[in-house]
């Protein structure tokens, strides 16, 4: 039985599908179940009767609902399947081949045809068949095993980054010879020699099928230099419509992590199967490619390797002398920017600037002397393979650099002043160039005639000077010399980098010699005939997904191969270093071009995409045991024993969130706007309320006396709050409280220098003296040793603070009598005659410490009263009004500073003005 | 095979208990009770009692021995001491102990029964303050005054086990011309009800029916098929539609609470109906209002 889609194993179980009227009208007549109730007022119900005896019957949807989970039951019995395997799929017992190109071609679909793979395992599996795999990018000897063995190797199949050669299909061929099976080929799509053989000797093992991708594949070709831009060609398998695609390409930043540098939309026009597009990128850049990649494809084909011969040099060209205006043919870097511009990135520039940007060479035109930071910071650059070229000049000759000791920075020493030759003071010619020695980088340059050297620096006849010189001239003086340091050298040529002492920077010989030394060069494409006898090391090696990878212990791969071979195991595509470069393998090659597979007439191809069998009577069974469910609450709800009111509080409690705490601190700047008293929280609470409310009434106080109207006080934590918004912070010591931390006292100590005070209580009526003999004693010195205090001294009579809003003598708390301590008044500060109080000078004290107990004679309750006994009867609440007057006072000190201070001049000022 | 207990032990067993539960309800009914401010009901008139009254100067019929020596040697005239009329009421108190009293809809809500007896014994506590008699009747406790028998008042009421399944008064032990409160439910048979008041009516007595109900005897929240049964399993009654009957019901009960006010206000007594999700203390100064207007006028 198959109905469309679906079919059913158990077909003749439907047939109980129509019992399912009759239960419809069994279940019809049977009334739900009543609930038994205790109900004391039933004396009061006997005799009603129910108006309507049919009306709590079952309704018809509850009905309908039970027969839906009924007939829901009765179809999964039958066991429905999607998507059943026709007949016309031949069930075979027989051995079958899994064959797999496994190129890097398969790789984008590769999940697919894992799914695709997996379904076929596991057919193979319920059909009892011995499945072999075989991998045609790399066969080995076929292994026919139960299905399921293949399944749980399946996670671990992967591409290889190369295609099937002809000699590895020739090699599968001869493995299977002789044996009989079916085979399911699931190909790349790739034409490629030697398929045919191949394709032909397993159809006499057996039936074929090919399973290929339908999915157009892309591929990059690698980049090519043209003009100083970058060219990217990409290619597809198959013409078709316009496509547009995005080449990525990826390198790392400045920090060395590793980003897209750079995007290339290119466009396959209808009907074209390649696409080019150039890149320009700034040189900085081009250095720092890795490999351009065609987004979203995923496969080794899409990605291209760069090298070397992507780079440009970067040149830095710093001259000593300044550019003379309007004479810009006697510059000495005029002919260095021309021979160089072509083929290599110019920067100019301070040194010191230029250095960071990590050249490839720094060319010194005439600069003498170098300072100590730049020659260490040049000599670490060199040491690390930088190139320093030096030319000879005036200023060199001039200089006695390298004159007795060799410079670090010069190939060899030189000698005074340089010779002159040729000239119309001298006997003899301008010297020519003697042809280069073997050993030389330049060897095999031809030398023109015209090229004259009248003016050069001598090199000291030196032990090291012969293996130093790399072209000298016919009577054998050093022209050019060159010195390694590390990795890297320095070369200096023995005369101008213009036309003034010679005639070489106008030769082409000039530009040849700096390509020698690899100065504008490294742009040059390998040639098969240098790369003969050389071995080359993978450094990373493409997976199939194009993915870089560490090559790890691959052997190395000869120079000849390594161009032109095809790719295999034994040469993946990667990258390779040799000697002095690196040359990047890519899997597509720049001349080669894909081709769709071409299968014989009849072959058996089918897509990747295989709708697998899908058994429904779990689902089924699922949507019944739902469909009961539901009959359960209707039915619960219709004989009223579903309470909704309650499950709806339930769920309404649960979903109750409780109150976000209400934040109660204010904000800072609120703060900011109006005076807060503050108090350092101790982590006593008793004490910290007493504070808050000793601040209270001191507000309080002040608000009615005073034009000082503070918001209410604050407990401040110093770990955690900011200080500045507080004038004056009360600080009680106890025993107990903790030291604050580092950060803390930083903030402390900020806080005393931008005006802050801080009043010091020790609550102890000062019994000690401060010393450490008391608790709270000890601990304010512990407290107050990190605080950026000034000496201290007792209030002195003259003090700002017994006058700053009322005159006070002393200052009493809850204790009165003690002396309480100010920053001490600077050394001679003296009483003006006629005046009564000193001329002291500015500044608020930073700390106030006394032992007075101030907050306990302040403190007021919610009502204003008093918190806290204060003395005896009346003089004790003059003791207590005393207190209040101090902390006015206090309050007013701090925030007015010196003012009543500069009071003491209004006589003099009424004086002066009188006259 | 179950061993019964010796009489002895299960005598004290049960009195443990009894006394277990004792003390919470008589603390409750005190606690309830404290919180009636409490007026003396002298009868405002001179008669029998012991606080002073008046002097008046004597009149014709007064003996001798009622002239007050000593405030009439204060002035000439000859002064009788007079004193205010004080006499003790007897309140009768029959509290319903039947199944049906035995029931509360829900954990939070108190069963009517319990309700009851503490309203009884709270009124009971408040009378026996302001110096009146209280007992039960039926003969099951006569009347008198003092803590013992608030004790034993407590002690009778929780005790009562739970008979018939509708309880009908015990109108027996009524003293004539004295009060009585009858608390219950009246679901059962309205006859009942109307023979004791009628027969307590006859002999004078007049007093306060108080009916408790259980707030879902008020509101027939049921629906769906179910079937009723009395708290004593005697009764039963099967439904198909609990929620067609609910009007039918309600109108039922208004009919009977009709019918017990119609009854009360015939033969003069009061009549209130409590639900046990109100605070026990408004029906307490209810009551104690009722009682104290009966008694003191």
């Amino acid at each position: 039985m198959n109905l469309a889609a679906i079919g059913f194993t158990a077909p003749w179980l439907l047939v109980a599908l129509v019992l399912l009227p009759v239960l419809w009208v069994l279940l019809r007549a049977v009334p739900p179940a009543p609930i038994r109730r205790r109900f004391p007022g039933v004396a009061l119900l006997l005799g009603l009767r129910d108006e309507d005896s049919a009306a709590d019957r079952t309704p018809w949807w509850l009905l309908l609902l039970r027969m839906l989970a009924l007939a829901a039951v009765i179809v999964a019995m039958a066991g429905p399947v999607l998507n059943p395997r026709g007949a016309d799929e031949v069930r075979s017992t027989g051995k079958l081949l899994v064959l797999m190109d496994a190129s890097w071609a398969s790789a984008r679909d590769w999940e697919a045809e894992r799914d695709l793979l997996d379904g076929l395992l596991a057919e193979a599996g319920r059909d009892g068949r011995p499945v072999a795999l075989m991998r045609l990018s790399d066969p080995q000897p076929p292994e026919f095993q139960a299905a399921d063995a293949w399944r749980s190797r399946l996670a671990g199949l992967e591409p290889s980054a190369w295609a099937p050669r002809a000699e590895m299909m020739r090699r599968a061929a001869d493995l299977l010879d002789g044996q009989a099976f079916d085979t399911l080929w699931l190909s790349d799509g790739l034409a490629r020699d030697g398929r045919g053989a191949l394709l032909e000797a397993l159809e006499t093992a057996g039936a074929v099928r090919v399973h290929q991708t339908g999915q157009p594949l892309l591929a990059l070709a690698p980049p090519a230099s043209v003009d100083g831009a970058l060219e990217l060609s990409a290619q597809r398998l198959a013409a078709g419509p316009a496509r547009d695609i995005t080449v990525l390409a990826h390198g790392r930043d400045p920090a060395g992590t590793p980003r897209v540098l750079a995007t290339l939309p290119l466009r396959f026009a209808q009907g074209e199967r390649h696409a080019t597009g150039a890149l320009n990128l700034p040189g900085e850049l081009r250095a720092r490619l890795s490999r351009f990649e065609i987004a979203g494809q995923g496969h080794a084909g899409a990605v291209a390797l760069t090298d070397d011969s992507l780079r440009r040099r970067e040149v830095a060209l710093i001259a000593g002398r300044e550019d003379r205006e309007g004479l810009e043919l006697l510059s000495p870097l005029h002919f260095l920017e021309r021979a160089l511009e072509p083929n290599a990135a110019l920067m100019g520039g301070a040194l010191m600037e230029v250095l960071p940007a990590r050249p490839d060479v720094i060319v010194l035109a005439d600069v003498a002397t170098l300072s100590e930071g730049e020659t260490a910071a040049l000599l670490e650059w060199t040491d690390a393979g930088g190139m320093l070229l030096r030319f000879a000049g005036p200023r060199l000759a001039a200089s006695d650099i390298s004159r007795g000791r060799e410079d670090p920075l010069m190939p060899v020493r030189l000698r005074a002043g340089g010779r002159s030759v040729g000239g119309a003071m001298s006997w003899g010619a301008p010297k020519v160039l003697a042809p280069f020695a073997e050993d030389s980088p330049f060897v095999g340059l031809a030398i023109p005639d015209d090229v004259t050297v009248s003016a050069q620096v001598m090199a000291q006849p030196d032990p090291t000077l012969a293996s130093r010189v790399i072209a000298q001239l016919g009577d054998g003086t050093p022209l050019v010399t060159r010195k390694r340091i590390g990795q890297g050298q320095v070369v200096l040529f023995h005369v101008t980098a213009n036309a003034e002492w010679s005639s070489l920077p106008l030769s082409g010989l000039f530009v040849q010699m700096l390509e020698r030394l690899a100065i504008s060069s490294g742009a040059a494409a390998p040639v098969a005939e240098d790369m003969a006898g050389t071995t080359w090391q993978a450094l990373q090696v493409l997976d199939g997904f194009g993915t870089l990878r560490d090559a790890g212990t691959l052997p190395g791969v000869a120079g000849e191969a390594l161009l032109t071979a095809p790719l295999g195991p034994d040469l993946r595509p990667g990258i390779y270093e040799g000697e002095d470069r690196r040359i990047a393998r890519s899997v597509l090659g720049a001349e080669d071009t894909l081709a769709a597979a071409q299968w014989p007439e009849g072959t058996d191809i089918q897509g990747l995409e295989r709708t697998a069998e899908t058994p429904l009577a779990g689902w089924i069974l699922a949507a019944a045991l739902l469909l009961l469910g539901g009959d359960v609450i209707a039915s619960l709800a219709l004989s009223g024993r579903l309470m909704p009111l309650r499950a709806a509080a339930l769920l309404a409690g649960l979903l109750m969130l409780p109150d976000p705490s209400v934040a109660q601190e204010r904000a800072p700047e609120l703060l900011a706007d109006e005076v807060t008293l503050a108090h350092v929280l101790t982590g006593e609470k008793a004490l910290d309320d007493l504070a808050h409310a000793g601040l209270r009434g001191l507000g309080e106080t002040l608000f009615y006396r005073t034009t000082v109207e503070p918001s209410p006080p604050r407990g401040v934590d110093l770990e955690a709050d900011e200080l500045a918004f507080f004038p004056l912070l009360y600080w009680p010591v106890t025993p107990a409280q903790p030291i604050p931390s580092d950060a803390a006292y930083a903030k402390l100590n900020a806080y005393l220098r931008s005006g802050g005070l801080i009043l010091f209580d020790t609550r102890d009526a000062d019994i000690a003296g401060f010393s450490a003999s008391s608790e709270n004693g000890a601990r304010l010195q512990r407290l107050a040793a990190p605080l950026d205090i000034p000496p201290l001294e007792p209030v002195p009579s003259d003090h700002v603070l017994t006058r700053a809003f009322y005159l006070l003598q002393d200052f009493p708390g809850r204790y009165a009598g003690r002396p309480v301590w100010v920053e001490a008044a600077p050394e001679g500060a003296r009483q003006a005659p006629g005046m009564p109080f000193r001329d002291l000078n500015d500044g608020v004290t930073p700390v106030v410490i006394g032992g007075n107990d101030w907050v306990a004679a302040w403190a007021v309750d919610e009502v204003g009263a008093p918190l806290r006994p204060v003395g005896r009867g009346y003089a004790g609440e003059r003791q207590r009004e005393m207190a209040l007057r101090f902390g006015v006072n206090l309050v007013m000190h701090v925030l007015t500073g010196n003012y009543k201070s500069d009071q003491v001049h209004v006589p003099a000022l009424l004086d002066r003005l009188g006259q | 095979m179950s061993q019964p207990a010796a009489p002895s032990a299960t005598l004290r067993a049960r009195s443990e208990a009894e006394a277990a539960r004792l003390p919470p309800l008589l603390a409750r009914a005190q606690h309830l009770a404290g919180s009636v401010l409490l007026g003396q009901h002298g009868r405002r008139r001179a008669g029998q009692g012991d606080d002073f009254w008046q002097y008046r100067p004597v009149q014709e019929g007064d003996q001798r021995r009622q002239i007050d020596w000593r405030r009439s040697a204060r002035s000439d005239a000859e002064f009788v001491r007079e004193r205010e009329w004080q006499i003790a009421q007897t309140l009768m108190i029959w509290v319903d102990g039947a199944a049906s009293m035995r029931f509360s809809s829900d954990r939070n809500l108190p069963e009517k029964a319990d309700r009851a007896q503490l309203l009884a014994l709270a009124t009971a506590i408040l009378l026996d303050k302001g110096g009146e008699r209280v007992g039960l009747t039926g003969h099951a406790l006569p009347p008198r005054r003092g803590a013992a028998q608030i004790a034993r008042l407590a002690s009778m009421l929780a005790g009562a086990e739970a008979g018939a399944d509708y309880g009908a008064p015990d109108a027996r032990g009524l003293a004539p011309q004295g009060h009585a409160l009858f608390v219950s439910d009246c679901l059962g048979d309205i006859e009942p009800v109307r023979r004791a008041l009628t027969g307590a009516a006859d002999r004078g007595v007049r007093g306060v029916l108080m009916q408790v109900l259980d707030p879902v005897e008020e509101a027939f929240p049921y629906r769906g098929r179910a079937i009723f049964d009395s708290v004593g399993g005697t009764l039963s009654h099967e439904t198909l539609k609990a929620d067609d009957l609910r009007d039918r019901y309600l109108t039922r009960l208004a009919e009977r609470k009709d019918a017990l006010r119609g009854l009360c206000a015939a033969v003069g007594w009061q009549y209130h109906c409590h639900h046990t999700d109100a605070p026990a203390q408004a029906a307490l100064l209810w009551l104690y209002g009722a009682l104290g207007g009966g008694a003191g006028r």
